[in-house]
């Protein structure tokens, strides 16, 4: 299968690969996927606690070239984003930007689940309540 | 010698064909296109003359009679002859057949077939090393076996099952031995008469002949063996494969057998030694596994799983200079790993962290050296960038995490 350019970009020039301390009060980290599938995902996010604005963004994925590409991509969007907006990232927007074929839209669908996985362990960290699984995927 | 990119090292897909054998394949599209059946006129004959001569080079190979060769049109179609042709050929002796879980798909999925019409298939689990238990194989046997079906030498993993002890067995009991040989023969000596072979399929395009041909060796003598064709038609190959005879093909494959025969020694050993090198060189990374038996397998054969890297990732960091294949699901259809390295008891991650390599004859020492650099480079960059090799180095217990499984 031929990937898009956009995909062996990502997956050359990773944007973003590393850890944050997920100690802090505003880190939250998600962690998806499961090596038994084939690829597992963590990205985390840190949190400017006065403005609400997602500072930083990092990930670690173990996975193909367009589960990379997807989480690299993620965490780019997410920077600069307040977490509310943050939530409203679509695996569909992950889809189109790399150009992904059907087989690895589940890069995508893990990208998305790994973002929520995120804001929600920064809320529950922060007296929030859980936000809801509502949306159905792609 | 300079580096030639791209390297191919997916030799148990297919091979490229020997210039020689395009050579000697060449005059048959042309000049001499004819019928090998038409009797009538110099055309045949000479297709005719060229088919024989070339079934003379397949059995010597393998050291049977010429009559004994079935031309087919590769591997598949021998594994489906061989076994269906036996199963409806002994019914009236029995309905059973013992097969392997290692097997490729053109024999499970033939035995798969064989149960939906009524056959009784046992499935022999393999150990860790992928090698069959012959005491389990002889306990498998019932007054209904019929045929006991195992590869010689495995796809994925280059594993030789113990051919000899496994058709002592099937004499012993009476029951007919097949083995799918197309990974085996033309690399190591495949000898049907020591190996106490009944039948066994085989193709040209996995020994530097062209695709769309191969062979059924079926015995002749002691026990004289048929099987019922699996295609009507002018009743070629003595009845038992209908067809007009694929003239160029099966000179090609004839040719490929010749050269395999005079150079199979040398260039064993010439590869088990860019194997071995190729795999000490990658066994240097941390967290690096051999998959399968080491002892007993064929020489251009290694199948590595890189923990906490995964196949279809790793390969993309240097799929463009290096042809390999994965046991990673990403890679095919299906969303299995490969059946074949969870049979030997991996867990899924570490199937999903394969690689397989399968050399070549013109495989240089100078390919075998980038290999193992680039492939070095893209596991350590990965691992990097892993959450899983993060986890393991910092001693988290990876089965103490509760997985989302999706």
């Amino acid at each position: 299968m031929a990937y898009s350019e956009k995909v062996i970009d990502h997956y050359q020039n990773p944007k973003n690969v590393g850890t944050l301390d997920k100690a802090k009060q505003n880190v939250g980290t998600g962690l998806v996927g499961a090596p038994e599938c084939g690829d597992v995902m963590r990205l985390q996010i840190e949190v400017d606690e006065e403005s609400g604005i997602i500072k930083d963004a990092k990930f670690k994925t173990f996975g193909c070239g367009s589960a990379i590409a997807s989480s690299s991509l993620a965490t780019e969007w997410l920077k600069g984003k307040s977490v509310d907006q943050a939530l409203a990232i679509d695996n569909m927007d992950i889809v189109e930007e790399l150009n992904l074929p059907p087989v690895k839209i589940h890069c995508s669908v893990l990208a998305e689940d790994a973002i929520k996985a995120a804001i929600n362990d920064y809320r529950v960290k922060n007296g929030l309540p859980e936000l809801v699984e509502e949306k159905k995927h792609h | 010698m300079e580096l030639k990119l791209p390297i191919y090292l997916d030799n148990n897909a297919t091979t490229p064909c020997d210039p020689r054998v395009v050579d000697a394949m060449l005059p048959y599209f042309t000049e001499k296109f004819g019928n090998a059946a038409s009797r009538s006129h110099s055309f045949g004959w000479t297709g005719e003359e060229a088919v024989d001569y070339a079934r003379e080079q397949v059995a010597k190979l393998i050291n049977a009679d010429p009559k004994e060769i079935i031309f087919t049109s590769g591997a598949t179609e021998g594994d489906n002859l061989g076994i269906k042709g036996v199963y409806e050929m002994y019914a009236s002796k029995g309905n059973h057949i013992i097969t392997a879980t290692t097997e490729h798909k053109a024999v499970l999925d033939t035995c798969k077939h064989i149960e939906k019409i009524g056959g009784q298939v046992t499935y022999l689990q393999v150990n860790d090393e992928g090698l069959i238990d012959l005491q389990e194989l002889e306990n498998a046997i019932t007054d209904k076996t019929i045929l006991i079906a195992i590869m010689y030498g495995n796809n994925e993993i280059g594993v030789l099952q113990p051919v000899r002890e496994i058709s002592k067995i099937a004499r012993k009991h009476g029951v007919l031995f097949f083995t799918d040989g197309t990974q085996a023969v033309g690399k190591i000596p495949v000898d049907v008469q020591a190996d106490g072979i009944d039948l066994m399929a085989f193709s040209a395009h996995k020994m530097y002949g062209p695709k769309g041909v191969g062979a059924l060796y079926v015995r002749r003598k002691n026990p004289r063996v048929k099987v019922t064709a699996q295609m009507d038609g002018g009743g070629h190959e003595r009845g038992m494969r209908s067809g007009t005879m694929n003239v160029p093909g099966i000179v090609g494959f004839g040719k490929a057998c010749e050269i395999c025969m005079n150079e199979m020694e040398a260039e064993g050993k010439r590869l088990s030694i860019l194997r071995d090198k190729l795999e000490n060189g990658l066994m240097q990374l941390e967290e690096a596994y051999v998959n399968g038996s080491r002892e007993h397998r064929l020489p251009h054969v290694t199948n590595i799983s890189f923990k906490y890297v995964e196949g279809e990732g790793l390969m993309m960091g240097f799929n463009k200079d290096i042809a390999l294949s994965s046991g990673s699901a990403c890679t095919s259809a299906s969303l299995e790993p490969s059946y074949v390295l969870k049979a030997l008891g991996l867990g899924d991650d570490l199937a999903h962290s394969s690689l397989r390599f399968g050399l070549g004859r013109f495989t240089t020492e100078e390919q075998v050296d980038y290999t193992i650099k680039a492939i070095s480079d893209t596991v350590i960059k990965l691992r990097e960038m892993s959450p899983l090799w993060e986890m393991f180095k910092d001693g988290v217990d990876l089965n103490s995490i509760e997985w989302a499984h999706h």
